[in-house]
């Protein structure tokens, strides 16, 4: 494959788990390409990194960060970077995403995605660090709308007119998860449609598809927790159904990361997205 | 609120929350704020859970969880590399007061984190065997050894391999309370921990701080120099014999 044509096609993908390799090299249909968590790869070599240059020969791979906290309130982990750009350099991905969210906190890394106020003075700090690690990377990146469970009082912008305002100072992509969308406007009591039919598809580089768990809130209401340890729900399926009508197809990830199925469980999930990609992908290129 | 503010109440489950986080009408909501607080003490939980599979035997799951939270709140990671994470567990378990009596455990975490880190290191070919009885005896002896990179040397007071083996392995438990020195190599994919001959050791650790191996077996104690070498050969654990000063 020619390095300079790699994309993630738009079609189903999975989130990579080594105890799928066998049933992937087997054959993976309908799954086209395969996401995988960039710091499961950092180390210096092993099996980890062998199955990946494997499987990097017959699918394209979108490389997920989940660690570069680009929200955070001190300068990016240089040294964190610098194994981000290795392993870009050498593996030369069809794309490369990370969070709107900060994880990190001086010499800490906390391992969750938190929560950021939407204010001008995040929007400079979050905007300079997307332009760091696309100068680092050599790339555009792909930055993810969060899962949302609190409000803070001192933000003021709206969701999408951030993430819309980043990728203009920026020239990055966004990557819509589809059940995030579903569990912070769940949280926030707002229209999750709504959401949709006002986001910038254009934009638009990848889809996820995942599970939440629910729960209660203080008061009582629904409170939807981003999980990643089971099916998409029913209504975040409509809601991907509407964003495909809307926005056109798109490389669409089921994410599962926790309880992991065997692989039959996530390739019907795979073949549902599927189902809603095609009849659209038919439209378009007829 | 400043991140750090969040940071402390994320870890300290007791603590007050950070003003300003609230539900969408503005009310207070400490519900949606441990959702985080569960996120990271579940998470980390569970990356420490998969380190320590031994230890966790060792000491039972329910003790393990709870073991696992104040680790995690006195050492939080301080990479994102999370398959390093827990290496400040061996000097947290000589610390931690209900686990003195077993005075293994800490050991055992080195051995865990030590087939971690070869689990995840680069690959070297390892050096043909010939190549060993090439040499001659003189030259032999000035020579330094090279390891690959998986290779690990876990020193113990402790029968900690036989502890390792019986728990992972389902082998017998050992009956007496003897030191123990386990080499680990990984001969393809997974990394494997091999008991060396008693005495041996000093001078494998001797090697891996760069000796000679005429200085390395002088050093003593006695110990069976061939079957050493026997194991650290078929196991692919060196991949040169440097001659002449190291660069």
């Amino acid at each position: 494959m020619d390095p300079t044509t790699r994309h993630l096609p738009q079609r189903p993908g999975v989130g990579y788990k080594p105890q799928h390799f066998s049933n992937i090299i087997a054959g993976a249909d309908p799954v086209k390409w395969l996401e995988i968590h960039a710091e499961n790869y950092m180390g210096d070599g092993g099996r980890p990194i062998a199955q990946l240059r494997h499987l990097a020969e017959r699918f394209p791979i979108s490389v997920h960060g989940v660690g570069l906290s680009i929200g955070g309130e001190g300068p990016l982990d240089r040294e964190h970077l610098a194994r981000h750009r290795h392993l870009n350099d050498w593996l030369n991905p069809a794309s490369f995403s990370e969070h709107l969210a900060w994880s990190t906190h001086g010499a800490e890394f906390l391992n969750d995605l938190l929560p950021l106020p939407y204010t001008e003075a995040t929007l400079t700090r979050v905007a300079d660090h997307i332009d760091e690690v696309q100068e680092a990377l050599g790339r555009r990146m792909l930055l993810e709308n969060p899962s949302v469970y609190l409000s803070f009082s001192g933000s003021h912008l709206d969701e999408i007119e951030f993430l819309g305002e980043l990728a203009r100072r920026t020239g990055c992509g966004l990557l819509l998860d589809v059940n995030n969308v579903y569990v912070s406007c769940t949280n926030r009591c707002t229209s999750p449609e709504d959401y949709i039919d006002r986001f910038p598809h254009a934009l638009v580089g990848e889809i996820h598809l995942g599970g939440h768990d629910e729960d209660r809130d203080d008061s009582g209401r629904p409170l939807l927790i981003d999980a990643h340890g089971s099916e998409v729900v029913d209504p975040v399926w409509q809601l991907y159904a509407r964003t495909i009508e809307l926005g056109g197809p798109k490389p669409t990830l089921i994410e599962w990361d926790n309880d992991v199925p065997d692989w039959p469980v996530l390739a019907t999930e795979a073949h549902r997205a599927a189902r809603i990609l095609d009849p659209v992908l038919e439209r378009v290129t007829a | 609120m400043t991140q750090s503010e969040f940071r402390a109440a994320l870890l300290d489950p007791e603590g007050p929350l950070p003003a300003g986080l609230t539900d969408p009408e503005g009310r207070p909501a400490p519900k949606r704020f441990n959702v985080y607080r569960n996120n990271v003490t579940v998470s980390l939980t569970e990356a420490l859970r998969q380190a320590f599979p031994v230890v966790r035997a060792l000491v039972g799951e329910e003790f393990f969880t709870a073991m696992a939270q104040v680790h995690l709140r006195a050492h939080p990671p301080r990479s994102p590399l999370l398959m390093f994470y827990g290496e400040d567990m061996p000097a947290f378990l000589e610390g931690f007061a209900p686990v003195r009596h077993l005075g293994y455990l800490p050991d055992v975490a080195r051995l865990e984190l030590a087939l971690r880190q070869s689990y995840h290191a680069a690959e070297a070919p390892p050096m043909p065997s010939e190549l060993f009885g090439a040499l001659g005896p003189d030259r032999l002896m000035r020579a330094r050894i090279v390891f690959v990179p998986a290779v690990r040397l876990i020193r113990s007071r402790w029968p900690v391999h036989a502890i390792w083996a019986a728990n992972a392995r389902g082998e017998a438990p050992p009956t007496a309370a003897t030191p123990q020195d386990t080499l680990i190599t990984r001969p393809s994919y997974d990394p494997e921990p091999v008991l060396l001959p008693p005495g041996a050791g000093n001078f494998v650790a001797a090697l891996l701080a760069g000796a000679r191996l005429g200085e390395a077996i002088e050093q003593g104690p006695e110990f069976d120099l061939t079957a050493t070498l026997t194991i650290l050969m078929a196991r692919g654990a060196i991949a040169q014999i440097q001659e002449g000063d190291a660069p």
